[in-house]
């Protein structure tokens, strides 16, 4: 188990060094010069110049690489072209909203996707399945943008039910906070929830034409029992491993959802970012961001030990 | 713009058996309405200067109106036709969705080509796909687009490049079994050229996968230029593209809600349209897929 | 019909006409063509027959087991103690279901979850069927593993069924199944997918605990030689109908129909010592998914004539408790 986690801790390093690499190039290999780029069409010569010394573009790309590298790993992440201030400081002012708005998402949709792909594979074939299959191929369908001002025009606009925009934190009381949360985590779900149940589906499909099934109900056992005792915790693999693989497009969907609805969280730091022309801004994102994926998909991994005796590393 | 596309497994006896429409109708309607509706829409996008007005005419003295017999779906903010726009911002979303697909395919099939064929090449670059697959991909586009400015053609590269590792496993462990089939060994015995055998044995076999995962990147593609152009990095601004259209209509959504609902529901049935026809394919090469799917 | 007369209190169970479809999406397969069967008390019916014969539905089908999507049972009654289980609701089903009969399956290696204990596995049994706490059911599970000779049941209550061997989980299948002291233990081949030693000690353990709790057994196998070790009475199955039924020692004596003469052939005879090659039955079973015209077995079978062709035989009396569907069932007895 140890020499597992070890091993698969080292791999995680791999990849995160791929993205580091990749990252670093991209800015380095850009056509045309980086600190020209960053500091934008009306600058002048002066300007360029103090970027290029700035951010030590005039060393040689291997110092510049173990520099750049040491610096991230001793948490500065560059500074702010725009804003002049640590990037890793705006970063984290921006944190909160965003992640309410994940966990709100990831508990709303794992719970919703679970309990439709159950139903479905339950009923497989029937007036539900049909339904939950056609809207699951609906949800993969209609873009996040559009789900959320269609809700927006609905909800807020029309029946003033729930605010248009913004975002209020949660030590100004729960209750506003929520109110501010529920549009954009049911426009974000949305996607998820088709997702999390189509595998759901299949995986419970799968599992429930085993024989262990027969045994269950030739013991008596109660649908529901059999569904969420003896199915679930079985199809739980395949569940555990894509909830961790859509994290990546979960944040894509956060940049969008927090722009429809002028949440200011790290995803309208990006935006933000992208007309002022702030690089560094949008690479320790970047950065941060795919560290995040590895490690959640590391903890994935290390936690189907818990779901299926069988595993053992 | 989100990464939800399902991995699809290698299938390895995908058989192709059309005989009449009627026929692949009733089994894989799915197909057929999917295709239909894609072939539809891009008729209608193609046909475009044929039918609807000036996408770019812009009239001060008609801002905001309503669906009129002369603007179908109303004016924006700069009175311009939103039926026009709508209908050549489908040019921009099919294009951007099939030249990614392409491309997508494209890249895919040499890097997993060449990784299922060299270890060493494997190695490296099957890390480098890890890599990528942990960048979101539009945060790659958007960091992409923020060194190049924007533009459609680094706007479909910065679309392909987040696609490529899901093409290319899949390419790669295609090339792994069918390496091992005695046919090939038997051909590559036989003094038939390495090159020769992949095109003419193992890349076949991958065709049916490759088309279905091609759908899934062509939809995953028409959402990400989509996303992007919404947040003001994708297509330039004065390109009338159903994500531009709603980013600088989203503003009057209370006042004009089919400036951003027209481009919207478009943009939702031409998504739909490839998703349909990629799960159709996926049942009619693989039925067994069906049968769970049932 | 036979034995049907003799529908008096030692009847368990009472199948009469049972007739059970699976449907597919371009035909239908009639599985089991309207059997009638009786299981008493305490006793030990064995049923036999090639795979595909429709053992297993019939089983099934007594539990209501088959998948709901494409099975159905289309006509006939199952008496339980008088009530056609045909006739229960889910839940009054899932009363019966692993209290009154239990099962065991030919699989041991996959019928057990592999994400429970099969500790766990034995004391739900118990809780399903009684009020009893979680202790007090674990407590029962390690008291039927020690019953089924499992040894260092303490420990094993605790463990995953993948650190246990095919033969010691499918004693813990029949320690489920008994955990509830059923009074109707059906069990569809539990050796067959075991090495031929476990089977042995296997059957064995059925036997005794047979004895021990009076449990009625309907034991389905293809393996003639067990049903001789084990049974009282068989019955003999051949494309979804029984072709012979008889007790034990009549059948093995004095076989009335053609088919069961060929499945003794084809049993390996210890006394011959290894012998050149077994006989088969020439011939394979016919589909069920066209209606069968005369007898299923005459294609097949070395006694048939144009009677056979034409006219399905029914299961008649060919001696005191003896029974075959078999036009010439009185020159193949002879022969």
């Amino acid at each position: 188990m140890a020499a597992y986690i070890l091993r698969r801790f080292v791999s995680t390093i791999a990849v995160m060094a791929m993205v580091g690499i990749f990252v670093f190039l991209l800015l380095r290999l850009a056509p045309g010069d980086p600190a020209a780029m960053i500091a934008g069409k009306s600058a002048t010569a002066e300007m360029i110049a103090g970027i290029r010394e700035k951010m030590g573009l005039n060393d040689p790309m291997p110092v510049q690489f173990i520099r750049w590298v040491r610096d991230m790993l001793g948490g500065d992440f560059g500074t702010s072209i725009f804003a002049g201030r640590p990037v890793l400081q705006l970063i984290s002012q921006r944190l909160e909203p965003t992640i309410s708005l994940s966990i709100l998402t990831m508990i709303v949709s794992v719970t919703i996707g679970v309990s439709f792909g159950i139903l479905a594979a339950w009923r497989a074939g029937g007036l539900v399945d049909r339904i939950l299959t056609a809207f699951a191929t609906l949800g993969f369908s209609v873009p996040v943008f559009v789900v959320g001002f269609f809700l927006i025009y609905l909800f807020a606009i029309t029946a003033h039910w729930l605010p248009v925009q913004g975002y209020k934190p949660i030590d100004h009381g729960f209750g506003p906070w929520l109110v501010h949360l529920i549009l954009p985590t049911v426009t974000l779900s949305i996607p998820y929830i088709a997702f999390i149940a189509r595998i759901t589906r299949a995986s419970m499909l799968e599992v429930l034409s085993e024989d262990y099934m027969r045994t269950a109900a030739a013991k008596g056992a109660s649908s529901y029992s059999m569904l969420f005792h003896h199915a679930l915790k079985n199809a739980g693999v395949p569940i555990l491993t894509v909830i961790g693989l859509s994290f990546a497009g979960l944040i894509g969907g956060v940049v969008i959802t927090e722009t429809v609805f002028n949440i200011p969280g790290v995803g309208r730091l990006v935006v933000d970012a992208i007309n002022n022309r702030d690089y560094p801004i949008i690479q320790g994102v970047l950065i941060l961001v795919s560290g995040l994926y590895v490690l959640i998909n590391l903890a994935v991994d290390l936690s189907y030990t818990l779901v299926d005796p069988r595993i053992r590393y | 713009m989100t990464l939800l596309s399902a991995p699809v497994e290698y299938v390895p006896t995908g058989r192709l058996r059309i005989s009449g429409l009627p026929r692949l109708a009733r089994r894989h309607p799915l197909v057929v309405i999917g295709g239909g509706l894609l072939a539809l829409l891009i008729v209608l996008a193609l046909a475009a200067p044929l039918y609807a007005g000036d996408p770019l005419n812009m009239d001060p003295f008609k801002r905001l109106q309503p669906p009129s017999a002369e603007m179908w779906f109303g004016s924006d903010n700069l009175g311009r036709d939103v039926f026009a726009r709508t209908i050549f911002g489908a040019r921009i979303s099919l294009m951007v969705g099939l030249l990614s697909a392409a491309g997508a395919a494209l890249g895919g099939v040499l890097i997993g080509v060449i990784a299922g064929y060299n270890r060493g090449f494997d190695n490296i670059v099957m890390r480098v796909m890890d890599g990528l697959m942990s960048i979101p991909t539009i945060l790659l586009a958007i960091a992409l687009i923020s060194l190049t400015g924007p533009g459609i053609a680094i706007l479909i590269v910065a679309i392909t490049i987040p696609q490529m590792p899901s093409v290319s496993r899949l390419v790669r462990s295609a090339v792994l079994s069918v390496r091992e089939r005695p046919y090939v060994e038997a051909a590559l015995c036989g003094g038939a050229r390495l090159p020769k055998v992949l095109w003419r044995h193992i890349l076949p076999s991958t065709i049916p996968s490759l088309m279905v995962q091609s759908a899934i990147v062509c939809a995953d593609a028409i959402l990400t230029e989509a996303g992007l152009s919404f947040l003001g990095v994708g297509v330039p601004p004065e390109i009338p593209s159903w994500g531009n259209m709603i980013s600088s209509s989203r503003l009057y959504l209370a006042i004009a809600p089919l400036t951003v609902f027209a481009p919207g529901i478009c943009l939702a049935v031409t998504v739909l349209a490839v998703n349909l026809l990629g799960d159709g394919l996926r049942d009619l090469f693989d039925p067994r897929a069906k049968r769970r799917r049932r | 019909m036979l034995m049907q007369k003799s529908a008096g209190n030692d009847v368990l169970l009472d199948v009469r006409d049972l007739e059970t479809h699976f449907v597919g999406d371009e035909s239908t397969t009639r599985a089991l063509g309207g059997i009638s069967f009786q299981v008493k008390k305490g006793e030990t019916l064995g049923v036999v027959g090639e795979s595909g014969c429709g053992k297993s539905v019939t089983a099934l089908s007594i539990l209501r087991l088959l998948p709901k999507m494409n099975a159905r049972t289309v006509g006939g009654e199952v008496r339980f103690h008088g009530r056609d289980l045909l006739e229960l609701s889910d839940r009054e089903m899932r009363q019966i279901r692993g209290d009154q009969i239990a099962m065991i399956f030919q699989e041991p290696m996959t019928s057990l979850n592999p994400v429970y204990t099969v500790g766990r596995q034995i004391a739900e049994a118990v809780q399903i069927h009684t009020k009893a706490s979680r202790s007090v059911a674990m407590a029962k599970a390690q008291e039927m593993l020690r019953l089924v000779r499992i040894a260092d049941p303490e420990r094993r209550v605790n463990n995953y069924p993948h650190e246990m061997s095919g033969g010691m989980r499918q004693r813990a299948m029949i320690a489920m199944a008994l955990a509830c002291s059923p009074e109707l233990l059906i069990a569809d081949e539990p050796t067959t997918a075991l090495d031929v030693t476990i089977q042995a000690q296997i059957l064995r353990l059925i036997a005794d605990l047979k004895e021990r709790t009076g449990t009625a057994v309907m034991f389905i196998t293809h393996d003639l030689g067990v049903v001789a070790e084990t049974c009282q009475r068989v019955i003999v199955m051949y494309a979804g109908s029984i072709v012979e039924q008889a007790n034990v020692i009549d059948l093995f004596a004095r076989p009335a129909h053609p088919y069961t003469q060929g499945l003794m052939r084809s049993v390996p005879d210890q006394r011959r010592g290894r012998q050149r090659r077994l006989p088969e039955i020439p011939g394979i079973v016919p589909s069920l998914r066209e209606p069968i015209v005369g007898c299923s077995f005459a294609p097949r079978c070395p006694f048939a004539i144009d009677i056979c062709r034409e006219k399905t035989p029914i299961l008649r009396d060919v001696g005191s408790s003896h029974a075959a569907a078999c036009w010439r069932a009185e020159e193949v007895m002879g022969a």
